[in-house]
């Protein structure tokens, strides 16, 4: 019977990033892609759910949707857009890095990454206090009276199927800024591991990992951003 | 280093930036494309434009086009097909309903 300490030890030439349950460094990243990736497919069925109840709601009723739609800022909206799309490039600029040992790109990658994410989160939050002002948030203080249905300047908007659009917007980008609160966590451990030195170009797996995830909630976005904030904005 | 792992690394900086400008690109058509009455095909258009991005992230900034495991291709591709039963049938349930 061999000692189990002898068979973990280390042998000659052994990588010692690759666990002892893999044959090669190729199958361990591909068993760890393939685990994330199942996960994300659970994130896309969740995501999926809301999606599918905007859809209907949205059917159902396409004009208080399209009036209470135009509430929000498209100029903040589309910000946030291009914060998202810039900070997925970062993401990539540091999975990059690490392959080709490049250190001080690295954890700028990373710290741009975090910073951008705090960006998204305070124009985020901007959103939502004007939201408070203005009674727009779902509950017994909602008001949205005498806003008009776009294209039918007599037609006023319902404001209980207006609050159903904004119950909507709220829960699909509360969820989606949750995302984002626990990326930048997942980030923020990135970089103090990136800075101790752990990665390597032949061992990074939890930064693409994290990378993964950060492009997974960047997708959410790019649907969530024209379902919620353009509806039927043509003149 | 082996050719296999050269190939892995493959994706240049250059393309990385080339992707990042077609999604802003995209983000700018996507407002522009919204402020243009294309009757019903507005909806459309604005899904068909978000899809190219997505598709955009998942194969460049995602690696999947580089993804050696064939199995990994099937699990994303199956995770879209999920998907699509999820909002095909509750459609296809929702427009089929006279009574409501």
């Amino acid at each position: 019977m061999a000692d189990s300490t002898t068979m973990a030890a280390p042998t000659e030439g052994h990588n010692p990033a690759l666990l002892h349950h893999f044959a090669e460094p190729q199958q361990q990243r591909d068993a760890a892609s393939l685990g994330m990736w199942i996960f994300l497919a659970t994130e896309v069925m969740f995501f999926g759910g809301l999606f599918c109840a905007y859809l209907i709601y949205r059917l159902k009723y396409f004009g208080e949707f399209a009036a209470a739609s135009q509430q929000l800022s498209v100029k903040l909206g589309g910000t946030n857009t291009v914060v998202l799309i810039c900070s997925s490039l970062t993401v990539v600029l540091a999975v990059w890095a690490v392959q080709h040992a490049k250190r001080t790109l690295l954890l700028g990658s990373l710290v741009a990454t975090i910073i951008l994410g705090f960006c998204f989160l305070g124009i985020k939050a901007v959103e939502y206090r004007e939201k408070f002002e203005k009674h727009h948030v779902p509950g017994p203080s909602f008001q949205f009276a005498n806003v008009p249905v776009p294209g039918h300047p007599d037609l006023m908007a319902n404001p209980y199927h207006a609050q159903m659009y904004f119950s909507l917007y709220f829960v699909m980008t509360g969820l989606h800024a949750l995302h984002m609160i626990i990326g930048i966590g997942f980030f923020a451990w990135l970089l103090w591991a990136a800075y101790k030195g752990r990665f390597t170009p032949e061992y990074y797996t939890p930064l693409e990992m994290g990378g993964l995830y950060w492009h997974f909630v960047d997708i959410v976005w790019i649907y969530l951003f024209p379902l919620l904030y353009l509806i039927d904005l043509r003149k | 280093m082996s050719d296999h792992s050269s190939s892995e690394h493959s994706s240049s900086l250059g393309l990385y930036f080339l992707i990042w400008a077609a999604l802003l690109a995209g983000t700018g058509l996507t407002i522009f494309a919204a402020t243009v009455n294309l009757g019903p095909f507005n909806a459309a258009v604005a899904l068909i434009i978000a899809t190219t991005k997505a598709l955009l992230v998942a194969l460049f900034f995602m690696h999947i086009r580089g993804a050696s495991e064939k199995l990994l291709k099937l699990v994303v591709i199956s995770t879209i097909f999920f998907l699509f039963i999820l909002l095909a049938l509750s459609m296809a349930d929702f427009g089929t309903r006279l009574w409501s």
